[in-house]
């Protein structure tokens, strides 16, 4: 069991990775849906010491659907109608990001390594797998132009709280959980009725168009 | 009388989203905020106990917060019957609603007594702001939402991170491996230490962000600028309070944990930067709408700076709280009523407004020197106990800085206000039909007349209530 678990954290960070150098909106919309399947397998396979097998069953579920099914089907609706297909000139090239991407993954290690966790420890990879996301969805936020990768960065940095959170899904109150989910979905809810308007309004959905708010 | 606080802006706000009559449904907004205030008012002469398994309860930091922003948002509740009036080609609908849930998430702000359900609200807080900064439905109004969703966004999940954080420094054996304010601080030196500062550090990014802290201000003038001036108010005198609340919370946890000089130092750096910024973009502002955005980010770094400075003033902290949140209605609801008036807010093309709107336009001038702390006015006297504070705990460099920035600052925005107010209003910009009304200039008028009362004579139960905050938060 141990070297899945190994595997699937490993694999989340390469997810980072790719979305960083993904110039592709379709592709890396892909890899947002993989992670978010990902983080749901994770749940499971975390949860062997867990006392309330039914609480982990829902979390996992609910992170599929929301984060494997729906966000993702709701993007690709996104891009359809704005008929777009690529990242056009990010703020940072794609070769910096992934350079910075990589500096963030050996950062984490580094941070963990002098945190030492209160609790017993779950998994190594656990807190740095986190830490590495939670700065690749901030990178992605702040690096591209493009509404639906600022929101894409978003859900990576949503993903990474996702992460950290299993440390605590034997404590944790069980409305802090749903509320992660519930928020995750409201936010992208509302972004994307945003996103329609910006559409309808500049009938593209680049960001840099808004842009005459300016001291 | 805390369920009905919490719950009737609630259940209003569905009654305004499913009403069908856009002329008559601005009355459900007044009625919540009857229901509110008059709730807040009978939880001062009876404090009721707390509810949801101890979860939910109004303790002093809650109260002068909470009563701030329901005498705001009566106020704001009242202005609207005029301003929605005078607006009814656009549906009112998602505007009515919006702004009662997001009354209730402000209560649900105050009341929290954990950090878990604190985070819930404040993210509520977002969702439900985002759609009332678009209510003109203009690319610029869209512009303003989408980056303050974005940014808020952020914010809040960089809070959830830290919210885990502290989760985690009290999940260790013995620890409390609970988010309830009351175990936590009992907890205190048993927390994790490394853990807190971590957590610290994530929920000053997150809630700062929330409160408008330089350099995590990009939203608020695009937000302040575009959105009604109703919202304006309520976001800056409301909102942000809550937000400020909310680091009062955390810090309070921190502080318990023995972390203190740590957090101090962290909200007096980020306090003293937000003066700092304000003080350089309030100079030639030609917006003045734009204006008001970086004078609550001036506000909120006073805020920071009092919690950071420790001591007596913290208690001053929680008088300008409710100092900012009365003035901010004053600048923001006058403000409101030029721009209509006029049909723009640039400096250099609104000029007389004190001829043209005989109420609004002295109101503004006198909002200005009020929230800028010139005596008798109510900020004058917080920011006097704050400063007081500085020097009687020997932080002389930071009272120097802090009154550096004050004096910077009054030039600056005394510049752009006199512009705005002063002069012959004939040959600028004219809109007919939006002089002022009853409606439109009452609230912001009582809201002045509050400003002026409580700097002439301030209440022994408030200065108590400040006092009881200020010893739940810092010790002091």
């Amino acid at each position: 069991m141990a070297s899945w678990t190994d595997m699937v954290f490993v694999l989340v960070v390469v997810i980072d990775l790719f979305l960083l150098a993904s110039s592709r909106l379709g592709a890396a919309i892909r890899a947002v849906a993989l992670q978010g399947a990902l983080l749901s397998l994770l749940t499971l396979l975390l949860a062997s010491t867990a006392h309330d097998l039914g609480h982990v069953l829902l979390l996992s579920v609910g992170a599929f659907a929301i984060k494997a099914v729906l966000i993702p089907w709701l993007m690709f609706r996104a891009i359809r109608e704005a008929a777009i297909r690529r990242e056009v000139e990010p703020i940072v090239g794609y070769v910096p990001s992934m350079m910075l991407g990589g500096a963030g993954v050996v950062l984490s290690f580094a941070f963990s390594r002098a945190l030492p966790l209160p609790t017993p420890e779950m998994h190594p990879f656990l807190v740095p797998t986190a830490l590495a996301t939670v700065w690749t969805g901030m990178l992605l936020v702040v690096s591209r132009r493009k509404a639906v990768t600022q929101v894409l960065g978003f859900l990576v940095l949503e993903n990474g709280v996702f992460v950290f959170g299993q440390l605590l899904a034997d404590i944790m109150p069980v409305m802090v959980e749903a509320g992660v989910l519930l928020d995750l979905l409201a936010a992208v809810f509302v972004m994307g009725i945003v996103m329609f308007h910006i559409n309808r309004e500049f009938a593209s959905l680049d960001t840099d168009a808004l842009a005459s708010l300016k001291d | 009388m805390t369920p009905v606080v919490l719950l009737a802006p609630l259940v209003l706000g569905f009654a305004g989203l499913g009403w069908p009559d856009n002329r008559t449904r601005p009355r459900i907004l007044l009625a919540g905020a009857l229901i509110h205030a008059a709730g807040m008012a009978g939880l001062w002469i009876l404090p009721g106990p707390p509810i949801l398994e101890g979860y939910l309860a109004l303790d002093a930091p809650g109260k002068v917060v909470l009563s701030t922003t329901s005498a705001l948002f009566l106020a704001s509740a009242v202005y609207a019957q005029g301003y929605l009036r005078r607006r009814d080609d656009r549906d009112n609908r998602v505007f009515v609603g919006g702004l009662l849930v997001l009354l209730f998430a402000m209560t649900a702000v105050g009341l929290a007594q954990h950090l878990g359900v604190l985070w819930v609200a404040i993210e509520l807080t977002t969702l439900a702001t985002a759609p009332l900064i678009y209510f003109n439905h203009n690319a610029r109004s869209l512009e303003a939402a989408w980056k303050y969703l974005l940014v808020s966004s952020l914010g809040i999940a960089l809070a959830l991170m830290g919210t885990f954080f502290l989760a985690l420094s009290g999940a260790g054996p013995g620890g409390p491996k609970s988010l309830l304010l009351a175990d936590l601080v009992r907890a205190g030196p048993e927390l994790s230490k490394p853990w807190v500062r971590a957590a610290f550090v994530f929920l000053l990014v997150g809630y700062g962000t929330k409160m408008g802290l330089a350099p995590l201000h990009s939203w608020k003038p695009d937000a302040y600028g575009e959105a009604p001036g109703l919202l304006g108010a309520l976001l800056s005198g409301g909102v942000t309070n809550f937000a400020f609340l909310s680091v009062a919370r955390v810090f309070q946890v921190t502080r318990a944990a023995g972390e203190a000089d740590f957090a101090c130092d962290a909200l007096l750096a980020l306090g003293l930067l937000s003066m700092a910024l304000a003080a350089v973009f309030m100079a030639g502002q030609r917006d003045f709408k734009r204006m008001l955005a970086y004078s609550s980010v001036e506000h909120m770094g006073i805020l920071a700076v009092g919690l950071g400075l420790g001591g007596s003033a913290v208690g001053g902290a929680f008088y300008h709280v409710v100092n900012n949140g009365l003035s901010k209605g004053v600048l923001f609801l006058a403000a409101g009523n030029i721009h209509r008036a006029y049909g723009s807010k640039r400096t250099d093309e609104v000029r007389g407004a004190a001829r043209r709107l005989p109420v609004s336009g002295p109101l503004f001038l006198a909002g200005f020197l009020a929230v800028t702390g010139t005596p008798p006015f109510s900020p004058f006297w917080s920011e006097f106990v704050i400063l007081n504070g500085a020097f009687g705990a020997g932080r002389w460099g930071v009272g120097a800085l802090f009154l550096l920035f004050l004096a910077v600052i009054f030039v600056g925005m005394g510049a752009t206000v006199l512009k705005v107010v002063q002069g012959d209003d004939r040959g600028a910009p004219e809109r007919a039909g939006f002089g002022d009304s009853w409606l439109t200039a009452g609230p912001p008028l009582v809201l002045m007349v509050l400003v002026l009362a409580l700097g002439l004579w301030l209440p022994q139960a408030l200065q108590g209530l400040f006092a009881a905050a200020a010893q739940i938060v810092a010790g002091s």
